[in-house]
Order: C-alpha cells, then sequence, then structure tokens
C-alpha cells in the first residue's frame, strides 16, 4: 500500500485515505487553440513507466491538493510538492537523478 | 505425428502411449523480414494474426511476444463473456465476438471450454435499474439477446443471492442467457496453435526496442533478437501501448492502471452462472475447479506492477459479502493484477495511427477478454485493407478530436 506525505498538513497518509488525481503539470490550452491541441489537453497523457508527476488529493484529511513524484514500476515515492507549482522543484529533480541515475529529467527536456 | 485432436486421435495416442503428438506451436528463430509483425502475443495479437490468416490469406506474419504467451492480462482476466453493452459499435463488436467464441473450438480445433452459462448484472439502486432497463432496449433492438429480470427471477436463477439488502437491494436483473466464460489459456493456445498451423511465426522472449521509421513510414522494428524488417507493423501490447507509441513516435490517450482479481479455495458447485454487481464493485463467478473467481474495480493511479492494492481485495470481498452471505467463510487462495489501458472514454482504439503503416489495437481497459475474437477480426481487417472495416471504424484514434466517444464508462459493468 502507497503511503505519502501530504504536502499541505505533513502526514504521512496511506492510500486509502488520498484521492489520485492523475498526472500534474498539464497546461490547458488558451480560447482559440486548435482542436488537435485540446484534445491532447483532454486525453493524452504521458503514462511513463518510471517516474511520473502526479497530482493527489488529501480527500480523507486536509482536503488540499499537492503533487507526488513517484515511479510507477516499483511504486516507489520521492516526494511530495506544492500544487501551485508549473514544474517539479529542483530539490524533487536532484533526489531523483541520484536514485535513479538514467532520469531524463523531467518531460524530456 | 498426431495433429489433429479429435476422439478418435485421443483413442489412437491413449493405446500408443501419448508418445506421438506433435508440439502444439513451433519455436521458430525470427526471420529478417515479414510482410506483418503484430507485437504481442496476448489473445488479441495471436486472434489478429489467425483471422488475417484465415479471413485475408496473409501468412508472412510475425507475432513478436516480450515474456511469454498468452501470459500478460490473457492469463490475468476473470474469463467473463458478455455483449450486453448499451452503445451500437460497442453491441456490434462484443457481439461479433460472442458469436465467434459460440464456434471457436470448432474452429480452431482447440477446446477453449465456451459455457454460455448465462451473465446476471444486478440492479442495486434504482437509477441503475433505469439504466439496465434502457439497455436492455438497446440490445433488443440490435439483436442481443438480453432480459430484465424482477428480484425473485434473480433468486430463482442465482438462489445463494441476498436479494433484501439491506444496504444494496436487488431490484431487478439485466440477464444474458448466451453471455459465460470460457478458459482463458485455452484462447490463447488454441490461437497459437491455429496461427502457427498456417506458418505464421511466434516468436516469444523477444523484446521490442525500437521502431524503425523513415518518411513517415514504417521500416521495422529493433528486438533483443535483432532487426526485423516489416511492411505493416500492429501494436497489441495493452498495459505498455504508451512505451510502445513513444517508440513510435506518436501518442495514444491511455493510462495504464492496475485491475486485480482473487480465487477462493474450490467448493462445491454453487452458483452456475455469472453475477456482476456494478453498483458495488464486485463479480463472481464459479470456475470449473469450484473456485470462486472474483473481480472488483481498478486502481486510480497509473502503475505497471502487475499486482494491486490490498484495500480493494478488501472492498470488493466486502460488498460481495453483502449480496452473497454464504461466502463470508471462504477462504481466499490468491490473487493477481494485470495492467489494463484505460482510455477516456473506456472503450478501444482500433485504429491506424500517425505513422504510415503502424496499427494500434489498444485500450481494452478493464474488458478485453471477451473481446478477443471480435477484435481480432476486426483488426485483421484494417490491416490487411489499410482500412478499418464497419466494426472497427468507430474505434478510431481521432475520435478524440472529433468528440465522438463511444462513451460506455456510464453505461456498462464495473469500472468501464
Amino acid at each position: 500500500m502507497l503511503i505519502i506525505k501530504c504536502h499541505n498538513c505533513g502526514v504521512f497518509a496511506d492510500e486509502t485515505e488520498l484521492q489520485p488525481g492523475g498526472e500534474a503539470h498539464i497546461r490547458r490550452y488558451r480560447s482559440q487553440s486548435s482542436t488537435e491541441d485540446f484534445s491532447s489537453y483532454l486525453f493524452d497523457r504521458s503514462n511513463k513507466k518510471g517516474v511520473h508527476f502526479e497530482r493527489w488529493r488529501h480527500a480523507y484529511g486536509c482536503g488540499k491538493w499537492f503533487h507526488v513524484a513517484r515511479c510507477t514500476e516499483t511504486l516507489e515515492v520521492f516526494g511530495s510538492y506544492s500544487a501551485q507549482t508549473l514544474k517539479p522543484p529542483k530539490s524533487i529533480l536532484d533526489k531523483i537523478k541520484v536514485i535513479r541515475p538514467d532520469f531524463k529529467g523531467w518531460k524530456n527536456e | 505425428m498426431t495433429k489433429k485432436y479429435s476422439l478418435f486421435s485421443l483413442i489412437k495416442e491413449g493405446l500408443g502411449h501419448n508418445l506421438g503428438w506433435e508440439k502444439a506451436w513451433r519455436d521458430p528463430e525470427p526471420k529478417n523480414e515479414y510482410k506483418v509483425v503484430i507485437v504481442g502475443a496476448g489473445g488479441h495479437g495471436l486472434a489478429s494474426a489467425y483471422y488475417l490468416a484465415k479471413n485475408h490469406g496473409l501468412t508472412d506474419i510475425a507475432v513478436i511476444e516480450k515474456g511469454w504467451l498468452g501470459g500478460g492480462n490473457t492469463g490475468r482476466n476473470t474469463t467473463i463473456i458478455r455483449s450486453n453493452y448499451l452503445q451500437e459499435p460497442s453491441i456490434a463488436l462484443y457481439e461479433k465476438s460472442r458469436r465467434l467464441y459460440e464456434n471457436l473450438s470448432q474452429d480452431l480445433n482447440y477446446n477453449v471450454m465456451f459455457s454460455p452459462r448465462g451473465v446476471m448484472m444486478l440492479c442495486q439502486t434504482h437509477h441503475e435499474l433505469r439504466a439496465m432497463k434502457r439497455t436492455s432496449h438497446a440490445n433488443r433492438i440490435a439483436g442481443v439477446e438480453t432480459f430484465m429480470k424482477t428480484p425473485e427471477e434473480v433468486k430463482s436463477i442465482v438462489p445463494i443471492i441476498n436479494i433484501n439488502g439491506p444496504r444494496y437491494p436487488v431490484l431487478g436483473g439485466l440477464w444474458q442467457p448466451r453471455g459465460g466464460t470460457a478458459r482463458h489459456d485455452a484462447v490463447a493456445w488454441g490461437y497459437a496453435r491455429a496461427c502457427s498451423d498456417f506458418g505464421i511465426d511466434i516468436i516469444q522472449q523477444c523484446e521490442v526496442t525500437g521502431i524503425l521509421t523513415k518518411n513517415g513510414k514504417v521500416k521495422g522494428i529493433d528486438t533483443t533478437r535483432g532487426k526485423i524488417k516489416a511492411e505493416k507493423l500492429c501494436i497489441v501490447v495493452a498495459g505498455h501501448s504508451s512505451k510502445l507509441a513513444d517508440m513510435g513516435g506518436f501518442r495514444v490517450p491511455v493510462e495504464s492502471v492496475a485491475l486485480q482479481a482473487l480465487v477462493s479455495e474450490p467448493i462445491k458447485p454453487m452458483m452456475n452462472c455469472v453475477v456482476m454487481a456494478n453498483t458495488v464493485h464486485g463479480y463472481m463467478s464459479q470456475s470449473d475447479k469450484g473456485e470462486m473467481v472474483i473481480g472488483g474495480g481498478a486502481d486510480g493511479f497509473n502503475n505497471y506492477t502487475q499486482r494491486g492494492s490490498f484495500h480493494h481485495i478488501e472492498e470488493t470481498v466486502r460488498a460481495l459479502i453483502e449480496t452473497f452471505p454464504v461466502i463470508s467463510r471462504l477462504k481466499m487462495l490468491r490473487q493477481w493484477g494485470g495492467i489494463v489501458d484505460m482510455t477516456g472514454d473506456r472503450s478501444p482504439i482500433i485504429s491506424k495511427t500517425p505513422i504510415k503503416g503502424i496499427y494500434i489495437n489498444c485500450g481494452w481497459g478493464t474488458g478485453g477478454f471477451k473481446a478477443i475474437p471480435g477484435s481480432g477480426w476486426a483488426t485483421a481487417e484494417l490491416v490487411a485493407n489499410d482500412d478499418p472495416g464497419d466494426l472497427a471504424a468507430p474505434f478510431s484514434l481521432d475520435r478524440f478530436s472529433e468528440g465522438r466517444m463511444i462513451d460506455e464508462s456510464v453505461a456498462a459493468a464495473v469500472a468501464h
């Protein structure tokens, strides 16, 4: 069972206390954007086998959203961080690079 | 060497100490070039290869498999076969599949143990009752045989059920008498044997490491056993579709999650049909060995680990015990998980891709087993003609940008 630290209230909550919210850092295209862009915002997901950045809500706790870096292959949790960010903070990325030397960086940047 | 399975060959080989049986399928080395390469030797991949050979006369085909054939979700499901869907395209595809299952053993000369024992979908809220009535009307219009049953009729078909609640009383049931189960391994093995007889190469223990393209057209694949050139490439890899699509340089709108099931210790026959309780997220049937086969909902987060969360077992079993109090003292024998690829509208994708010559069959989510023959039929049609037939056309990739969803997520079974 996953145990994830809520970034907002600091509680180490188990999976049943949390609600998964899918991939993080997906930006909505502006109005007047093309159909393809909008459908990719709605449906296309990176679905990575490996390091995955995702949204979680502390549903049966403080009720707030936060982000988590987690491995979808081993279920290892690398850390949680604020949902009010456009990309993962450097501290999390550095930590992942230590644990996973072959980590290519966020969104293959 | 005896090849065909029949009563006569069984007697003949029995008298000869069973030494004369031919291997069910060949284990060939990969050639340098094939006309069609199918990635993934699960039910869907093998069925696609089989119908390419049988319906379209193509036999220069390789089916590439990372592990062993039928070792993915084909060997990890609850073997339920039904076609009581709401939307026309789904009804057409799943009913085609169910009909093919009826004669599959004869067709493949391999006993797939299709058992049309009936599928009962319970209605445990008033909303569900209304939705199921709508589904039964849609089925009637489309020519699929389903009936609405009253709680008393449900009780007479499934005597072990508790119809009085208290939390979720049984208000009715959608009954498909020709739905049922089949032996999952036999489906994969039967197709593999029939493919091998057509001269199709099934190459196991061979992982695809890259897809070679040139000017937006497929050229072949890189594998752990060397490079293989191909005119057409069909990706049928369920949970790993995103990874293969990444190699090809396009994206598919699927997310991989774990779905799990469990079986109890074997007991005497007590339920002769499949019962699905969608409101409480659980479904159950009894296998020929006597085990109660139980399935539940999928995990909500992306996952590639082929095991599920413990609390989902608890939820599923807790829900079923209320509807079937008789199973409350049953011990559970084992549990397994599979990685299913979920699309936004919970309907599959059988489609061309932005790369010419690459086709993809994925997104079956939690209901792929029942669709194996129909999916193979439709995929073969698509690959052979480079054009989807009537069955596959509604399930194209561009339905997402065009907004013509095949919305089964609100209409059908657990986690659909």
